[in-house]
C-alpha cells in the first residue's frame, strides 16, 4: 500500500472508528471537546523541571483507550511521525541547561535532561488526547461541538471543508503517483523532474475535483455554512464525564499520584 | 403543464486563445411535460452537458428562454430553480461528501430548514426509493459504484425535485447494477432528463428521445423511432442501440 493509500485508509478508519456506537462514543461531543481542552491546558501547564507529576496525566488517555476500545499500540503507531517532530521539541535543551541537578547512579542527570523529558512527554499527550477526540468523535460532532462554544459559523465550515477537501486531494495524488509508477515499474519514488509537473497536475485536478464537489453542494441548498445534524442533548452521563474529567485533571496536576502512592506504602 | 420550456436556447463561452465565441447551443427549442421521461442523446462535445448545467443554473449568460416549473433560470431566481431540479452527477464520487449515506441524503432537506424529523422522513423515503434504507449508516467510501449511483439519486430525491436532471448515469455500472439503475428510475415520479450515451439504457427509460447536434436540435420525438433510425443517428456520430442492431442481424 502506498504512503498516500495509507494516509486516505487513515482518514477512513478514523470515520469508522468516531461512528461507532461505543461507550466514549456516545458521550456528548461538547464534554469530550471541553475534556480534551481542559487536559491539554493541564499537561502543558506542569513546570518543565517537575516530571514526577506529569507521568499521572497518562490516566486520562489510558482510561480513554480501554473504555473506547482503541489500540495503544496503533495509536502510537500511527502518531509517530508526529510524536517524532513533539519529541524534537525539547531536544536542545541538554545543550543549553547543563546544570547536574541529582545522580542516577553514575550519571548526572541535567535540568536540561528533565526539561526535555517533561517537553516531551507534555507534547505526546496532548497529541494523543487530540488523537483519541477524533477516533471517538466524528468531525461533524466536532464541529457541531465548536458552534455550541460559539466559534464562528465560517471557521467551523472552513473546518469541514478542509477535512472533506484533503481527501478529495490525497485521491488525486494517489490517482496520480499510481499512473506515474505503473509507466516507472523500476523507480523508486517519483523523480525530481517529474515534480513540477506532477503537482502542476494534482494542482488541476483537484481544483477540478473541489469544484465538481462544491457545485455538488450548492445543488442542494448549500449557502456557505453547514447544518449539523447532531443536536444532542447534554444527557446525565456526559455531564458526570466532563464534571469527573475536569476534577480528576485538575487532582492530577496538584497532587502527583506517584508521590503519594508511594507515601501510602511507606 | 409544462415542467421545462425552452425556446431559442443559445450558449457559448470565448475561447482563450482568440477572443471569438464557440457556441455550444444553438437556438435549441423544446418543451417537457410533467412526468416525462426524456433521453438527451448526441455525440461527444453535442452539447448535452451543458444543456444539463444551464437548467440548473451552473451556467448562465445564455441567449433565450429557459423556464423550470415556470420560472425564468437566471441568476436572482437560481435558488428557486435548484429547490424544484435534482441534478445527479455522472462522477457520484464529486457528488457524495458527507461521512455516511444518511448524512449525505439529508443535507439538503436540511440546508433547506426542515425540522430533523421531517428531514429523517424525507431521507428515509429517499433511501427507500432507490432499496438502500439498509445502508443508510453505511460510510459512503464502503460503497460499490452502483450503491454510490444510487446514494447519488436518493441525495437529490430527498429535495423531492419536480424535475430531476441525470448526467450519464449508467456509466461504469455493470449489467446488474445498471438493470437496477433502471428500476430504480422507471419507479420514480416526476420530469426526467437523461443525458447518456447508451442508447439501450435510454430506451429502457425514456419514452421520449431529443438528439442533440453540434449545439442544435437534431430529434425530438419517441424513443422507439429515433433509436430505430439508423440514418439519423449515423449522420450526428451516434450508432443504433445494441438491442436493435441485433434484431436487423
Amino acid at each position: 500500500m502506498s504512503r498516500i493509500n495509507e494516509a486516505v485508509h487513515e482518514i477512513h478508519h478514523l470515520d469508522a472508528m468516531a461512528s461507532r456506537e461505543g461507550r466514549i462514543n456516545r458521550i456528548h461531543p461538547l464534554s469530550k471537546l471541553l475534556v480534551t481542552v481542559w487536559y491539554i491546558t493541564f499537561t502543558m501547564s506542569f513546570p518543565v523541571y517537575e516530571p514526577g507529576g506529569i507521568f499521572g496525566m497518562i490516566l486520562y488517555p489510558a482510561v480513554t483507550m480501554r473504555a473506547g476500545g482503541i489500540s495503544a499500540v496503533r495509536s502510537i503507531r500511527k502518531l509517530k511521525p508526529v510524536l517524532l517532530l513533539v519529541c524534537a521539541v525539547g531536544i536542545a535543551n541538554p545543550f543549553f541547561d547543563r546544570a547536574v541537578l541529582f545522580r542516577a547512579g553514575p550519571l548526572p542527570v541535567t535540568g536540561g535532561m528533565i526539561s526535555m523529558a517533561t517537553l516531551m512527554l507534555k507534547g505526546a499527550f496532548a497529541v494523543l488526547a487530540s488523537y483519541l477526540l477524533i477516533l471517538t468523535t466524528s468531525m461533524e460532532s466536532i464541529c457541531y461541538a465548536l458552534r455550541l462554544l460559539h466559534v464562528p459559523k465560517i471557521m467551523v465550515t472552513m473546518v469541514l471543508l478542509i477535512y472533506r477537501y484533503v481527501i478529495v486531494l490525497l485521491k488525486e495524488a494517489e490517482r496520480i503517483s499510481q499512473a506515474y509508477s505503473m509507466r516507472a515499474p523500476d523507480q523508486k519514488g517519483i523523480h525530481y523532474r517529474a515534480w513540477g509537473t506532477l503537482l502542476g497536475q494534482l494542482m488541476l485536478r483537484s481544483i477540478d475535483r473541489a469544484q465538481t464537489v462544491y457545485e455538488s453542494m450548492l445543488l442542494r441548498g448549500f449557502d456557505g455554512s453547514f447544518r449539523l445534524s447532531k443536536k444532542q442533548k447534554m444527557d446525565r452521563r456526559s455531564a458526570v464525564y466532563l464534571a469527573g474529567w475536569l476534577g480528576i485533571v485538575v487532582l492530577l496536576r496538584y497532587v502527583s499520584v506517584f508521590k503519594l502512592a508511594g507515601s501510602l506504602l511507606e | 403543464m409544462n415542467k421545462i420550456e425552452v425556446n431559442g436556447l443559445t450558449f457559448s463561452y470565448e475561447k482563450r486563445a482568440s477572443s471569438s465565441r464557440k457556441n455550444v447551443l444553438s437556438g435549441l427549442n423544446f418543451t417537457a411535460e410533467d412526468g416525462e421521461s426524456i433521453g438527451l442523446i448526441g455525440a461527444n462535445g453535442a452539447g448535452k452537458s451543458t444543456l444539463l448545467k444551464l437548467m440548473v443554473g451552473l451556467l448562465t449568460d445564455y441567449e433565450g428562454e429557459l423556464r423550470i416549473g415556470g420560472i425564468r433560470a437566471e441568476k436572482a431566481s437560481l435558488a428557486d430553480i435548484r429547490k424544484k431540479t435534482g441534478y445527479v452527477f455522472q462522477d457520484s464520487d464529486s457528488q457524495l461528501f458527507m461521512s455516511t449515506v444518511y448524512e449525505d441524503v439529508a443535507f439538503a432537506p436540511r440546508n433547506y430548514g426542515l425540522s430533523e424529523e421531517e428531514t429523517r422522513e424525507r431521507t428515509l423515503r429517499a433511501l427507500e426509493s432507490v432499496h438502500m434504507e439498509q445502508m443508510k449508516d453505511r460510510h459512503i467510501y464502503r460503497l460499490s459504484g452502483g450503491e454510490k449511483k444510487r446514494a447519488s439519486i436518493a441525495s437529490i430525491l430527498s429535495m423531492e425535485p419536480e424535475v430531476i436532471l441525470m448526467d450519464e448515469p449508467s456509466a461504469a455500472l455493470d449489467p446488474k447494477n445498471r438493470r437496477s439503475l433502471i428500476h430504480v428510475l422507471n419507479g420514480l415520479s416526476g420530469t426526467k432528463i437523461i443525458a447518456s450515451h447508451d442508447l439501450d439504457f435510454i430506451y429502457d427509460t425514456c419514452e421520449r428521445t431529443i438528439l442533440i447536434a453540434d449545439g442544435r436540435l437534431a430529434a425530438d420525438g419517441p424513443t422507439e423511432e429515433i433509436l430505430r433510425d439508423q440514418t439519423l443517428l449515423e449522420d450526428n456520430g451516434l450508432e443504433l442501440p445494441l438491442s436493435f442492431s441485433r434484431t436487423l442481424e
